[in-house]
């Protein structure tokens, strides 16, 4: 989706702002909502894809207001309703349902250290042939998909040489809306600068940008 | 999709105003003693944890437990001790910067937000940045959880298309001919930046190195800083 998420080369946001000995998090409940999210994505109800694409629907205007964690509130909000965990009548009351069932939690104190050691393995154990290979030349498709893609606007349609193969992962362009895992090749993709931004960026500057094959085509 | 989800962030902003009288008629002072503005995001996540909580999906013991690790155990000395690692052992280098995930992972670190390392060394002729211009992926399992400027559109907007004004402004400026890669994190790598030894350091043990280490280095927007006493 060509949303207001889709940043990379846009211009006039202002100065980077940095904060001197900055905290993990400035208020507390950034910290639950970080915890929650985590916690509750244990239930593997969704996946890391479906939590960005969740992001990525919330209307430009709010999106660009909301604080990071307002996102990740808004984005686990979403997918706890559309999951079926909880109802939008639950939400709004903060109490449970009359008479529904008492879960029992995946996660434990104990089995933190454990879950966090475990990741988020994406990639996948799978015969897949690799469409493109170390040093070829390769072109970033020109696609405006209306759903999630990890392809970013600036880079469709440019050309750029593939660095390395990476193996095979899940694709999140079609993982985010629970379409299959449809595993494949991601590479390392170099575009120089001048590629990228024209005559304006330093002539020897490049951006490297993660890509699976569904993404590239041979140039 | 969209207008019901516009529904739907009016209807959970007027539950949380909702919430916020209830709340401000039973606990007159508690929560509004750091500000006067009532924080609404602060009632929508207490009123969240609370049903989560209730409805046995969240374990609130789990929860304390995830918060303190990345508020006090997973940060950037983890990234640090990598870095000094590298410097002082050429073999764990050379392996760091093949197989980033296996190497680290001999340090003990590894698993959530940090399933695939990549690691990137600068070098008098390339310095390496790293970005998420989609989201804010980020090495949490080697720096932690990112600081605000890492995720703010500023950053994300400009490290591709203007990095060298972005180093500027942490008061990095390159020459043109050192060659900067950015690396946007669009998929489930994970960046670090192994900075260069700075000048004067040949003396310092490998814990001394690591204390040298910035989290902003390993970010690729500084250089690692002399070692105290050091004139450039």
């Amino acid at each position: 989706m060509n949303g207001v998420h889709d940043m990379g080369g846009m211009q006039d946001m202002g100065p980077v702002q940095r904060e001197e000995n900055e905290p993990v998090f400035h208020e507390r409940w950034e910290g639950r909502v970080y915890g929650l999210v985590n916690l509750m994505f244990a239930w593997r109800k969704w996946n890391l894809d479906a939590t960005r694409y969740e992001q990525e629907i919330i209307p430009p205007a709010e999106y660009l207001r909301m604080s990071y964690y307002e996102k990740w509130l808004a984005s686990l909000t979403g997918l706890l309703v559309k999951s079926g965990l909880v109802t939008r009548a639950e939400i709004e009351s903060g109490a449970p349902a009359a008479g529904s069932p008492k879960a029992t939690p995946p996660v434990t104190a104990e089995s933190v250290p454990a879950m966090i050691a475990r990741g988020n393995p994406v990639s996948r154990d799978v015969p897949a042939a690799a469409r493109f290979k170390a040093g070829q030349h390769v072109r970033a498709r020109n696609i405006n998909p209306t759903g999630h893609t990890r392809l970013p606007r600036y880079a469709r349609g440019k050309l750029g040489t593939v660095e390395r193969d990476h193996g095979v992962f899940v694709f999140p362009d079609t993982n985010a809306h629970f379409q299959g895992e449809k595993p494949q090749h991601l590479y390392s993709v170099r575009f120089a600068a001048r590629e990228l931004w024209g005559e304006q960026a330093a002539p020897r500057d490049a951006v490297y940008v993660n890509l699976w094959d569904d993404h590239l085509e041979p140039a | 999709m969209k207008t019901s989800r516009r529904d739907f962030i009016a209807n959970a902003g007027a539950a949380a105003a909702a919430m916020h009288d209830l709340a401000h008629a039973q606990e007159p002072d508690h929560e509004h003693e750091h500000s006067l503005v009532p924080s609404d995001p602060a009632l929508r996540v207490k009123s969240l944890e609370s049903l989560l909580v209730e409805k046995g999906l969240v374990d609130p013991a789990a929860l304390d437990a995830l918060i303190d690790t990345y508020e006090h155990k997973i940060g950037p000395r983890n990234g640090a001790q990598v870095v000094a690692r590298a410097w002082v052992d050429p073999a764990f280098k050379k392996r760091l910067l093949a197989n980033g995930t296996a190497t680290i992972g001999e340090l003990g670190f590894g698993g959530r937000g940090g399933d695939y390392l990549v690691v990137v060394e600068n070098t008098p002729k390339v310095h390496n940045l790293i970005v998420c211009t989609l989201c804010s992926c980020y090495p949490w399992a080697v720096l932690g959880l990112p600081p605000v400027w890492y995720k703010s559109a500023a950053y994300r907007s400009r490290a591709v298309i203007d990095p060298r004004g972005v180093l500027r402004e942490f008061g990095l400026d390159l020459p043109q001919d050192v060659e900067i890669r950015v690396h946007d994190s669009t998929a489930e790598l994970r960046y670090l930046v192994l900075p260069e030894r700075p000048a004067g350091s040949e003396k310092l043990s490998e814990d001394e190195l690591a204390a040298l280490v910035t989290r902003d280095a390993m970010i690729g927007v500084a250089n690692v800083p002399l070692p105290p006493g050091v004139r450039p």
